[in-house]
């Protein structure tokens, strides 16, 4: 089973140790990089890696405007609630698993050295329909 | 080059090599290497002795391997280069393969994958493919899997059960990517039943078989799924549906049902009605009971909720619904249904919004949705 872990710029509620990246020290954000490359090798070490990306904050609504017209574009809104960060993909055996992991994750390293405790988001993928289904 | 004769010939050379004395994990990447080997080469040249050619090179193969792994650990290796071929190369192992891959330590995702390639002779990056993750990732999965099941002793009879769930996971993933897996699971049940006479394997090669024969009429021309009642039944496989019956009735002659037996039962009522109104519905609810005596399996009492709504009407199949956890995948998608046939076209188009909204599959959500447009137009109207 695939699930998707969410982490959010804007929209989750506010992690323990909430302190902006951009206030750590060099050597936190140095370690948090650290913790997340090796947390994405350790899950392709156990064949349950899928895919992680990251995203920039910055984003553009875009909208079809009517034919033969160019899409409008607007945007970014301060005001939008919910900002996607970024995401890693896991396919793993278990709900139990895929909370476990995310637990994980989320005790990544921030200010202080300490684990942000921050809120992730999983939800699982919609599959292919079964073959059988009588 | 055929790749369906070098894959049925993949877990015979693998049971070759563990027989010669290599180590399972060592002898499956010696043949893995061979069979890339093989579809390089085989479509300018193929030999006239397939298996013996996949013999000889695999065994170097893992000569190679295990010289310079001892040449890493400075150590002097003594393995006999030349093997004289004596009766062991007349013994097939491809069901110890199977049972070993299957094996009760293995996770469901590991035994699958470990299957697919050692008795599937499948490379991994096919693997990968059918189940849409990155290629080191699924090599990764494959190789864990070596390492758990390492301490098995080859020989070790092991539980046909649990080889059957692991076909019957690969059949029902149908056709994500590249691999036809519900045809290769299929491929793998019938091997397994040329070396093995038990009544529940060949339950589950008629299962398979019976569903298959549908699989043309299960998706419209927009990907859309058919339901069973709407499909158009002139496009099931009559060939298949003819094999699936017969592999059945030897089954059930045998008088030892299990569930698989069960369910291809059901499975062949359905593929003996001409149009959806000859069901015979009160067969199929007996099935059911029976399935619900072997399983006690919630979902099997939701299936039979569905056949006694048409047997007896649908009162009579929500009443077997009651008592049933409203949590259950396909619950509310079966409750909508029988409110609707009881005329409760609010309550029904309600669930079938809610069933859209917990189906775990992107086809069945457009499917419920379209079931709640269909029945909020009415109600507007």
């Amino acid at each position: 089973m695939k699930y998707l872990l969410l982490k959010h710029y804007r929209g989750a509620p506010a992690a323990v140790n909430d302190v902006p990246m951009d206030q750590w020290t060099p050597e936190e954000v140095s370690a948090h990089v650290g913790y997340m490359q090796d947390f994405a090798a350790r899950l392709e070490g156990t064949g349950e890696f899928v895919d992680g990306q990251a995203l920039s904050p910055e984003g553009t609504f875009v909208r079809y405007d009517g034919e033969g017209r160019p899409p409008v574009t607007d945007g970014p809104f301060a005001e939008t609630k919910d900002l996607i960060a970024g995401w890693m993909v896991i396919d793993v055996d278990s709900y139990e698993r895929a909370i476990e992991l995310a637990g994980e994750l989320s005790a990544a390293p921030g200010a202080g050295g300490k684990p942000i405790h921050e809120w992730l988001e999983v939800r699982p993928f919609l599959t292919e329909p079964p073959t059988i289904t009588e | 080059m055929d790749e369906a004769l070098l894959r049925t010939l993949t877990p015979t050379v693998i049971g070759i090599l563990v027989r010669r004395g290599a180590d399972f994990a060592a002898a499956e990447d010696a043949v893995q290497d061979a069979l890339v080997e093989a579809v390089r080469g085989w479509s300018d040249d193929p030999p006239r002795d397939p298996k013996g050619w996949l013999v000889t090179v695999a065994w170097r193969k893992f000569l190679d391997a295990v010289r310079a792994d001892a040449s890493r650990r400075h150590r002097e290796v003594r393995v006999d280069a030349e093997p004289v071929p004596g009766p062991a190369e007349a013994v097939d192992d491809t069901l110890q393969l199977y049972f070993l891959c299957a094996h009760p330590s293995l996770t469901p995702a590991s035994a699958v994958a470990l299957t697919l390639r050692a008795v599937g002779g499948l490379t991994t990056r096919q693997i990968a493919q059918a189940y849409l993750v990155p290629e080191a990732t699924m090599a990764q999965r494959i190789s864990r899997a070596k390492r758990t099941v390492s301490g098995v002793r080859f020989h070790q009879p092991g539980d046909v059960a649990t080889v059957l769930r692991v076909l019957y996971l690969v059949f029902n993933e149908g056709y994500s990517g590249d691999v036809d897996l519900a045809g290769e699971a299929i491929r793998l049940t019938r091997q397994l039943a040329a070396r093995i006479d038990h009544e529940e394997v060949a339950g589950l090669l008629a299962l398979m078989l019976l569903h298959h024969a549908r699989r043309a009429a299960r998706t419209g021309p927009d990907g859309r799924l058919v339901p069973l009642a709407e499909q158009d039944r002139s496009r099931w496989d009559t060939r298949l549906i003819a094999e699936g019956v017969d592999v059945l009735q030897r089954a059930l002659a045998r008088d030892r049902l299990g569930e698989f037996q069960a369910q291809a039962a059901v499975a062949a009522l359905h593929a003996d009605a001409r149009t959806t109104e000859e069901t015979d519905w009160v067969q199929i609810v007996e099935w059911y009971d029976e399935l619900v005596r072997l399983t006690d399996s919630p979902v099997a009492r939701l299936n039979r909720a569905v056949a006694v709504g048409e047997a007896d009407g649908p009162r009579a199949g929500l009443a077997a619904l009651a008592g049933l956890d409203p949590g259950l995948p396909r619950y509310a998608a079966v409750a909508a249904y029988l409110r609707e046939r009881d005329g409760d076209l609010v309550a029904a188009a309600r669930l079938y919004t809610e069933a859209a909204r917990s189906a775990s599959s992107l086809a069945e959500r457009d499917h419920l949705t379209r079931q709640a447009a269909r029945l909020n137009a009415r109600l507007r109207g």
